[in-house]
């Protein structure tokens, strides 16, 4: 209900924005369609542009079976859902960014999925997390913001462990390029295949909510319902499992990866569809048997065998359409009821009856009856599950389970939402706005159809995109009918369980909600800690105390001359004599102000000190042929000693018996000696002049200037001064900022 | 500090500060000199003034922000860095121009002195940001 309650000045480019976007989707669709014929022949499309020719990364696109499927449920989905969105946001504040985000997501997914460049895909891969993030904290509520950071920390942590991964793989096999990767074949045997495995599962199992990384998944429903179903049903969820079966080729076929994909899988799916009857939240317990979904298709890319991947690549279509149509019809009675908790809905095909007949429909094929695209998706998971060679029957058992538990979620939305007496809704039903009913209602009859004529996805779609996650070419045909076999047996007693447990739902719920939880309360102790523990580091690190910082600070930089000095085998033969009388006059005046500024009991003559021993460098520079540095050293000590004596009149007045001053000394006399050794130390090393020599002597033909040291800074290093320039104006307001607080509280 | 000797003396100092350190841009490509020498006696000038005659003063007298004088610096710097580009060079290349004669006689007008421009702006706001805020302080 909380897109409609931010009510404010309406956006009036909102709906225009949405209509772009779902006509460029839906043209984009088109266009991946074309390619259907071609990529049907085990034939892949591929383009490339130079992108960081140094690092040798480079804009490579290919698109074969698996990206086709992919990026058509990507367009045709963006395309559906952003029509909805146009009816479902309607008259939202910030409807043109909600548009704006989804754009961006959208693109960012296309361009993952299509990626042929390790490094390019994982660009993409960060920018499909960002949208996310904005648009789970969209409605920018307490709950929303702290649901959008818990989806940023656990897949962003996610992809920088990919990112290790992917370098770690583009090194060990000498190129960055997907196809090249795949096409070498498994790394199984390599001594570096474990990390690199680990790595990349990390990424794709907190991007896929795999146990126990998935508590971001249910907590992202705080995103408004076409987000949810777009990008945490549809599309991004599943990117993990896109990376998986795209890189299965290289890591699988090994018991390592066989057995953690199948238990992390299997155990995921088992975990999340028990959690799912515990919820009376439609949109909830639509979550977690998401989470059921992905876990199960995590367990069929551990497999080899070409039934497990016609199972995962057939259920990914399924899956889609019949969870992204739940959600939305979800999203359609949320907003027309004003509620979507189970116990207050019912009898909705009175008063919403598209709605209704697209939620059944969906309903449907998430049950796996038969005529639906679900039945045989079903039916090929159950043959997956036992095809795959190491223990099929726990992981068919908890197959069967958890497709029993999804039956009892589909009953309940056709028994206990749509159909049985009206319930008490908050507002009185009503039938939802064409745009609102008809693209759940398109996505659940495309689940009809292609459940009567499977093999119209079967060889466009599944088997080039199995074909492509095998890298082999793999011979699938789906049918509807397989006979009386094991599996059928299976989905009967899927049903006669699924409907027991409808039956005996609200016992279930209850037995559930004593099962031992906390996965959030690890998280928020986790995030807890992080910042009680860095605030205590801080405290040490930083006591706020000025003095500290600079004696730190100081020692550091006496320390580390001295260190090079050791390293480098102790102190050169090196002297250095003044003759010149008036360098020995200015000496005299450095070396004098410098004590005066340490030995002085009041701050202005220690301040007129520091002047003298300034004035005195400047003079020295001046002796020794450096005019334009002497000018900037004199210039910098005037406006210095204006600012400092603008700050005196706020400082207290110096104790006369100062504590701490023998350890100044030490400190000041560390940092002169440190400096002027290591400088002493430089003078001994023969001079390269062949740099200087060359400025100089291009300096006045090519840049027209006769002051080599000026046409270094605006010519020849004209970047570098940039750059200098921008850190002084960006100190100099960073300063402004400090002053403008101490200000505000006067401390 | 308000001392008659001082406010007669810083106007005519505060504007021949300001003279010599634009004389200081302008020949700084040939001879000591330079933006961020002549920003801080441009600097100084401004300094003077907000000592002598007060803060508020010298804002008026700089007429802009001197945060928004770095800013502009910042810019001008940026598109002396640009226009390179639109005559087909690397950005940040030199770009000359001689008005009034051929190479080596007119008025030598370049890129290069728009970035040192920029470097002369940056440099006084920053320092007169600063400057300000601390001696509204005080």
């Amino acid at each position: 209900m909380s897109a409609v309650a931010s009510v404010g000045d309406a956006d009036r480019s909102g709906p225009w924005a949405g209509a772009l976007l779902a006509l460029v989707s839906a043209a984009a669709a088109a266009a991946f369609a074309t390619l259907i014929p071609e990529i049907s022949r085990n034939e892949a499309v591929a383009a490339e542009w130079a992108w960081a020719p140094a690092l040798d990364v480079s804009l490579a696109f290919r698109v074969d079976g698996l990206s086709l499927v992919f990026a058509l449920l990507i367009t045709g989905f963006g395309a559906v859902i952003s029509a909805y969105s146009i009816s479902y946001l309607r008259g939202h504040r910030h409807q043109t960014h909600f548009f704006l985000y989804l754009a961006l997501f959208e693109a960012g997914m296309l361009g993952l999925v299509l990626a042929d460049d390790v490094i390019a895909l994982f660009a993409f891969w960060e920018v499909t997390t960002v949208a996310s993030f904005l648009l789970v904290g969209f409605e920018t509520t307490q709950k929303a913001r702290r649901s959008a950071w818990m989806s940023l920390l656990i897949t962003g942590a996610g992809g920088l462990a990919l990112l290790a991964g992917l370098i770690w793989l583009g090194l060990v096999t000498g190129t960055t390029r997907i196809s090249e990767i795949t096409a070498a074949g498994g790394l199984g045997g390599h001594a570096a295949y474990l990390p690199i495995t680990l790595l990349v599962l990390a990424g794709a199992f907190a991007k896929s909510a795999q146990f126990p990384l998935h508590i971001w998944l249910p907590n992202a429903m705080a995103a408004p319902t076409p987000v949810s179903a777009y990008l945490h049903s549809a599309t991004m969820v599943k990117a993990g499992v896109y990376l998986l079966a795209r890189l299965h080729p290289a890591l699988s076929g090994t018991d390592f990866w066989t057995t953690t994909l199948g238990l992390v899988g299997g155990f995921t799916m088992l975990m999340a569809a028990i959690l799912s009857l515990r919820q009376k939240d439609l949109k909830l317990a639509l979550a977690y048997s998401s989470v059921m979904s992905l876990g199960s298709l995590v367990m069929f890319l551990g497999a080899e065998e070409t039934v497990a991947a016609a199972a995962a690549m057939t259920f990914l279509i399924v899956h889609a359409l019949y969870k992204a149509s739940l959600f939305l019809v979800v999203g359609s009675i949320d907003k027309m009821t004003g509620t979507r908790d189970l116990d207050r809905l019912g009898g909705l095909w009175r008063t919403m009856p598209m709605t209704s007949i697209a939620g059944v429909l969906a309903a449907g094929s998430m049950a796996g009856f038969p005529p639906f695209l679900g039945f045989v998706g079903k039916e090929l998971k159950y043959e997956g599950a036992l095809a795959i060679a190491e223990e099929p029957a726990p992981l068919a058992a908890a197959a069967v389970i958890a497709n029993a538990l999804m039956v009892a979620l589909a009953l309940a939305v056709i028994f206990r939402v749509v159909l049985s007496r009206p319930g008490r809704t908050p507002k009185t039903p009503r039938e939802a706005p064409t745009l609102i009913w008809l693209g759940p209602l398109l996505l659940a009859v495309g689940g009809l159809l292609f459940g009567v004529a499977p093999d119209l996805v079967g060889r466009t779609l599944v088997q080039p995109a199995a074909a492509a996650m095998l890298g082999a070419p793999a011979e699938i045909k789906l049918k509807l009918w397989h006979g009386v076999n094991l599996p059928l047996m299976m989905s009967v007693a899927t049903l006669a369980l699924g409907v027991a447990f409808h039956l005996a739902r609200e016992p279930l719920a209850r037995l559930i909600a004593r099962l031992p939880g906390g996965a959030e309360a690890i998280w928020d102790g986790l995030l807890d800690g992080v910042q009680t523990g860095f605030a205590a580091v801080t405290r040490g690190v930083q006591p706020g105390s000025l003095r500290t910082y600079l004696t730190v600070t100081f020692l550091a930089v006496a320390a580390a001359p001295l260190a090079g000095l050791r390293l480098a085998g102790g102190l050169p033969e090196a002297s250095f004599a003044l003759t010149e009388p008036q360098a020995l006059a200015a000496a005299a005046l450095c070396a004098g102000g410098a004590l005066t500024a340490a030995l002085a009991h009041r701050r202005i003559l220690a301040l007129a000190g520091l002047g003298a021993s300034g004035t005195g460098l400047s003079l020295l520079f001046l002796t020794f042929g450096a005019p334009d540095v002497a000018a900037t050293q004199i210039l910098v000590d005037v406006l210095l000693l204006v600012l400092v004596a603008a700050v005196m009149p706020r400082l207290p007045e110096l104790p006369p018996r100062r504590r701490g001053r023998s350890r100044d000394a030490f400190v000041a006399g560390a940092v002169g000696l440190a400096v002027a050794l290591a400088t002493l130390a430089a003078t001994v090393g023969p001079f390269d002049a062949s740099v200087a020599d060359a400025m100089s002597a291009r300096s006045l033909p090519e840049a027209l200037g006769r002051n080599v040291v000026n046409v270094v800074l605006v010519d020849f290093r004209a970047l570098d001064t940039f750059g200098e320039i921008v850190v002084v104006a960006a100190a100099a307001v960073g300063g402004l900022a400090l002053l403008r607080r101490t200000r505000r509280s006067p401390a | 500090m308000t001392s008659p000797i001082l406010q007669a003396a810083t106007r005519l100092i505060s504007t021949l500060l300001i003279v010599f350190s634009l004389f200081l841009l302008v020949r700084g490509h040939d001879a000591p000199g330079g933006g961020f020498i002549g920003g801080l006696v441009a600097a100084s000038s401004f300094t003077l003034l907000a000592m002598s005659h007060g803060v508020e003063t010298a804002r008026l007298a700089l007429r802009l922000p001197p945060a928004t004088v770095a800013a502009l610096g910042v810019g001008a710097a940026l598109l002396a860095g640009l226009i390179p580009l639109v005559v087909g060079d690397a950005p940040f290349a030199a770009v000359w121009v001689f008005v009034g004669g051929p190479k080596g006689e007119g008025l030598p007008l370049s890129t290069v002195l728009l970035f040192d421009f920029g470097v002369w702006l940056v440099v006084l706001g920053a320092v007169l940001g600063l400057v300000f805020a601390l001696e509204e302080d005080a």
